[in-house]
C-alpha cells in the first residue's frame, strides 16, 4: 500500500487548486481522476470570467495549465476511479482504486457534479446520435440544421449560443417562463436571430431511428403535445454531485452536498470537501479553483497539528 | 512505441475495411477538449495491442465522408472494426479500463 500526506478526489479546478498548494507546500500528493483532468471546465469552448485573462481563455488550455503547475510541485496524477474511501481507526484514510490501494492521512474530496440526464425514451438510445451534453464537442456536427437546447440556466444559454456558430435555428426549451441564467447570457441569447424560445415545455420523447428526428413536448401549462423536428437536442438541465463516496465522513444537505464549514472541514477530521460537492457552493471555476485552496490549507494545518510539520515520517 | 496513423477518406477501404488485423479509429477533431485527452490513451493502447489491432485516427474537419457514413454526431468516437465489419462504437470519453474491455469485446 502506497502512503501519502494528502489525496484529492478530483482532478477538476478544485481538485488540481488544491494539489498546487498542497505539493507547493511539501507534501506527498496523489490526485485520482477517473475522467477528464478539468473537470467540467475541460469542455467548455470559452471562460470569460476568470481573473487575468481580459479575452477569455480555453477551458481545455486552462486546465492543462494548472495540470502542469500541479505536476511541476511534485503532485502526481492517477488516472483510476476510486472505488473505496474508507477511514481507520488511526485516523488515517484507505482508498481503493481499480488498480491499487492508497494510505493517506487527509484527504480532500473534489469529485464535483454530474450534468443530469432527462430521463426519457430515446435518449440513452441516440447519445452520438443527435443527443449531446456537450455543444463544444458536438455543435460541429450540425452545420445548418434545425437544433433544440434544453435548459435555462448559464449552461443551456452558454452552450445554445456555442450552437448557433454552426446551426441554422436553435430552439431553447425550458420548462418555466422566465430563465435562471445571467442578465448578461439572457441579453446575447434574446438578441441572436437563430434563437427562440420555448417556454414551459418539457421534452417528453427523443425520436429518431438511426438519427435524432424530432422531440415530443409537452406544454405544462396547457397540456399540449407537439412534435418538434430537429438534428440535435443539447441538455444542459442543471447537475448531481458526485457524492458516491463520502458516505459517513460527512453531513449532507438536502441536495446530497456535503456540510462544510468556510474551512472546507467537514464532521471528520482529516477530511474536507470542496468545490461543486460541497454544500452553497457558487459553482464557479473561480470559486471551485477557490475553495480547493482553502481545503489545502486546512489540509496543511491538519497535518502540521496532528503529524507535524512536511518530512516527518509516517 | 506507439503507432496511432492518420486514416482518410481515400485511404479508408484499404486501411480499414481490407486489414488483415481488427482496427480502432480515433473520429476526432482539433478544437474538440476531450478528443485532446482521449489521443494519449488510444496511443498507450496502440503499445499494449501492438500486433494484435491497428490503431488509427481521422479528423472529422478534414474527412466529411467516412464520419457521415457512420452516422458520427459526437466526438470522440472510438468505432472497432474487424474483417471489415463494425464491431463496436464507444461515444464519448471513457477511462482506459472501459475502453480496454470494450476492446476487448469487440475482438471475440
Amino acid at each position: 500500500m502506497r502512503e501519502v500526506d494528502i489525496a484529492i478526489i478530483g482532478g477538476g479546478g478544485t481538485g488540481l487548486t488544491a494539489a498546487i498548494y498542497a505539493a507547493r507546500a511539501g507534501r506527498t500528493v496523489v490526485v485520482f481522476e477517473g475522467l477528464i483532468t478539468g473537470g467540467q471546465i475541460a469542455t467548455t469552448d470559452l471562460v470569460e470570467n476568470y481573473p487575468g485573462f481580459p479575452d477569455g481563455v480555453n477551458g481545455f488550455d486552462l486546465a492543462q495549465g494548472f495540470l502542469k503547475q500541479a505536476e511541476k510541485f511534485g503532485a502526481e496524477m492517477v488516472y483510476e476511479n476510486v472505488e473505496s474511501l474508507e477511514r481507520e481507526r488511526s485516523g488515517t484514510f484507505v482508498l481503493t482504486t481499480t488498480g491499487s490501494e492508497f494510505g493517506a492521512r487527509a484527504v480532500i474530496m473534489a469529485a464535483g457534479a454530474t450534468y443530469n440526464k432527462l430521463g426519457v425514451t430515446g435518449e440513452e438510445r441516440l447519445v452520438g446520435k443527435g443527443v449531446s451534453y456537450c455543444a463544444t464537442c458536438d455543435a460541429a456536427f450540425f452545420k445548418g440544421v434545425d437544433t433544440v437546447v434544453v435548459g435555462g440556466g448559464d449552461a443551456a444559454l452558454d452552450e445554445g449560443l456555442f450552437v448557433t456558430r454552426f446551426a441554422k435555428s436553435v430552439r431553447i426549451v425550458h420548462r418555466r417562463d422566465s430563465l435562471r441564467a445571467s442578465a448578461l447570457l439572457q441579453e446575447r441569447a434574446r438578441a441572436n436571430p437563430k434563437i427562440s424560445f420555448v417556454w414551459d415545455t418539457a421534452v417528453e420523447e427523443i425520436e429518431g431511428t438511426e438519427s435524432v428526428s424530432s422531440v415530443r413536448l409537452r406544454n405544462l401549462k396547457t397540456d399540449v403535445v407537439s412534435n418538434l423536428a430537429t438534428a440535435a437536442v443539447f441538455v444542459f438541465i442543471g447537475q448531481k454531485p458526485n457524492n458516491g463516496l463520502v458516505g459517513e465522513l460527512a453531513e449532507m444537505d438536502e441536495g446530497g452536498h456535503a456540510v462544510v464549514d468556510l474551512s472546507m472541514r467537514t464532521k471528520t477530521p482529516g477530511f474536507f470537501v470542496a468545490g461543486d460537492l460541497r454544500t452553497a457552493a457558487a459553482r464557479q471555476l473561480i470559486s471551485a479553483c477557490g475553495d480547493g485552496a482553502t481545503a489545502a490549507i486546512s489540509a496543511e494545518h491538519y497535518l502540521t497539528a496532528t503529524y507535524g510539520a512536511p518530512g516527518q515520517s509516517h | 512505441m506507439s503507432d496511432v496513423k492518420e486514416v482518410t477518406d481515400l485511404t479508408w477501404e484499404a486501411e480499414v475495411l481490407q486489414a488483415e488485423l481488427p482496427t480502432l479509429v480515433d473520429f476526432w477533431a482539433p478544437w474538440c477538449g476531450p478528443c485532446r485527452m482521449v489521443a494519449p490513451i488510444v496511443a498507450e493502447l496502440s503499445e499494449e495491442y501492438a500486433g494484435k489491432v491497428n490503431f488509427m485516427k481521422m479528423n472529422t474537419d478534414e474527412n466529411p465522408q467516412v464520419p457521415s457514413k457512420f452516422g458520427i454526431r459526437s466526438i470522440p468516437s472510438l468505432l472497432i472494426f474487424k474483417g471489415g465489419e463494425l464491431k463496436g462504437t464507444v461515444v464519448g470519453y471513457r477511462p482506459k479500463p472501459e475502453l480496454k474491455k470494450r476492446i476487448d469485446e469487440a475482438l471475440v
